[in-house]
């Protein structure tokens, strides 16, 4: 997924010349040549994420198209509050682009989690958060993306679902991946939308598997899938690679709670709220946190016994 | 008396009126860069009022917002918009807030409040200049206790590096921040040395002074070649005797005999 949204990047700075791309520092490896090719359009900033978001809110003053790009928390929660005064404030074209969603870096131990990033900038106004799961959802949601003149939060997972269906998607709308007979739906968010489909896969036995959907837009979610849903499901599941608070599960509840008039069963799927005392790779973690998909099946036949 | 010496003291009996209209805060920060603002807007910035997003202005920005009523009082006195909407600053309903706002406020290039901003997006902006030709320049006017903030440090590692030859960094060096002075909460001397330290253009000069303002201000971008820093040293309240050098007036605004004694000083030029 990373490459597919640097490819994109790179074709925007190649097409409008008063585009920029800023690093906090990272992307060894993936932008050697960028100075070279792009020698007024790239800069390091260097390790300082605060400076480099008020940088953002300059260039976009003068009129330019801008990507940030750090890991997980360095150019969101560093920096929020150049990202509430300078970026959403002044409703500025900046793109804030992490990589290492969740656990993605989960060896490397809490300051690399990337798991109460949803809620804290889903809170701002002004912004659209992305959060896609494969190559696919980076390929055809980023120009519409980027035709938003606003501020926009990319979400990057290292984990990424393959074997999805195909089909052309709109901003806001989740993206159907599996159609269930059964009335119960799982919405994930980001790279563990793999966990969701083997999950999905484990309970067709059981005629329990769910119809489960890739909520690609996390801000703003589309009204009007939101008010379909209690016609079609009588429960729905959420999962993500995010704090109980604030993320998809608290996100789609709320917007169930105040946009649907009709009771649904609810359960979500997350991380609990505590910090992690043991670290591990990013499989290791959903299974801690009985995110995988054995433990999802497992916990959704215990919602819904037979 | 000169164009800017006509203006610092429309300013100033603005930002008296208005602090003490709208029961405000920061009067003596907004007095202290009463001059900085008469010799920019009066004599320096290039600009059209009747087009404030005019391509070739000049860009300026207060970093140390707080002091918001004074630009709102420059751009007034500078035919941005009525003076008679001054006074409805800090007021109900009003866009005249007490930190610096661009909402519906013509002549304000973006708002500020929390210290530490201001001058990253001044190099932003000047960035986008450098690499597109333009030639306009970008003024951007800091507090000293501003500068315990580490995001300003981050930015002048970055306009040195970048060698944004047409940022203009000014320091409002009144010695005195919120609660006490500048050496007292966290020293900042020596302050040149930490700016010379950092690859920038130095000056330092007396900050109520119009000629050295206008000297040391209006650089040509032609001849720059690196990102200047004016170190003004002024004096917190300047202008009313009762508020100057005294930490009191950061947060307190006049009343009754107060306004009167002030307004007074204002008229009489003491």
């Amino acid at each position: 997924m990373r490459s597919a949204l640097i490819n994109n990047i790179q074709t925007e700075l190649a097409s409008n010349p008063t585009s920029y791309l800023l690093t906090g520092d990272l992307g060894f490896g993936i932008f050697d040549d960028f100075s070279q090719k792009y020698p007024k359009q790239f800069f390091n900033c260097g390790v300082a994420e605060q400076n480099m978001t008020s940088v953002a809110c300059g260039l976009a003053h003068e009129g330019s198209t801008v990507f940030t790009y750090s890991i997980g928390n360095f150019s969101t929660l560093r920096c929020l509050e150049q990202i509430r005064n300078d970026v959403c404030y002044h409703n500025s074209n900046v793109t804030v682009i992490t990589v290492g969603a969740g656990f993605s870096y989960g060896q490397l131990g809490v300051s690399h989690f990337a798991t109460e990033d949803i809620a804290i900038m889903s809170a701002l106004p002004n912004i659209s958060i992305f959060s896609p799961c494969d190559t696919f959802e980076v390929e055809s949601l980023f120009p519409q993306f980027l035709s938003l003149n606003s501020p926009k939060y990319f979400r990057i997972d290292k984990s990424s679902c393959l074997g999805l269906p195909l089909y052309p998607l709109k901003i806001g709308v989740p993206r159907l991946c599996h159609q269930s007979s059964s009335r119960i739906a799982l919405l994930a968010t980001g790279g563990i939308v793999e966990e969701a489909m083997l999950a999905a896969d484990l309970l067709k036995s059981d005629g329990l598997d769910p119809t489960v959907y890739s909520v690609h837009t996390i801000k703003p979610i589309d009204a009007e899938f939101i008010q379909t849903l209690p016609s079609s499901f009588d429960f729905i599941f959420t999962l993500e690679e995010h704090n109980s608070f604030g993320g998809l599960g608290s996100i789609l509840a709320h917007a169930l709670i105040t946009q649907s008039s009709k009771p649904i069963g609810f359960k979500s799927f997350c991380i609990p709220d505590t910090y992690p005392s043991v670290v591990g790779d990013q499989r290791y973690l959903r299974q801690y946190y009985g995110l995988d998909a054995p433990s999802l099946a497992s916990s959704i036949r215990h919602f819904l016994p037979l | 008396m000169s164009n800017s010496l006509r203006l610092s003291r429309k300013i100033r009996v603005d930002v008296v009126n208005m602090t003490s209209s709208g029961n405000s805060s920061h009067v003596a920060s907004c007095l202290s860069i009463s001059d900085i603002l008469a010799v920019l807007y009066g004599d320096v910035l290039v600009k059209d009022p009747s087009t404030p997003r005019l391509a070739t202005r000049d860009r300026f920005i207060l970093s140390k917002g707080h002091a918001g009523a004074a630009v709102y009082a420059a751009l007034a006195e500078s035919g941005y918009f009525p003076t008679h909407e001054l006074l409805n600053h800090y007021k109900n309903g009003s866009n005249l807030s007490g930190h610096v706002s661009h909402r519906s406020v013509p002549g304000v290039e973006v708002s500020t409040g929390s210290l530490g901003h201001g001058l990253g997006i001044a190099c932003g902006i000047a960035l986008h200049a450098q690499q597109t030709g333009k030639k306009h320049r970008i003024f951007c006017l800091l507090s000293d206790g501003e500068l315990d903030e580490g995001s300003n440090w981050e930015s002048f590692l970055f306009a040195a590096h970048f060698k944004l030859s047409n940022l203009i960094a000014i320091v409002d060096y009144n010695k005195l921040q919120s609660i006490g002075t500048t050496e007292e909460t966290l020293a900042l001397e020596p302050l040149i040395d930490k700016f010379r330290a950092f690859n920038l253009d130095v000056v330092e000069i007396d900050g109520h002074d119009h000629d050295s303002l206008r000297t040391a201000l209006n650089i040509s971008i032609l001849t720059s070649v690196r990102p200047r820093v004016i170190i003004c040293h002024t004096v917190k309240g300047k202008g009313i005797s009762f508020m100057e050098n005294n930490v009191l007036w950061h947060y307190r605004n006049a009343q009754g005999d107060e306004y009167e004694s002030a307004m007074n000083e204002l008229n009489t030029g003491k």
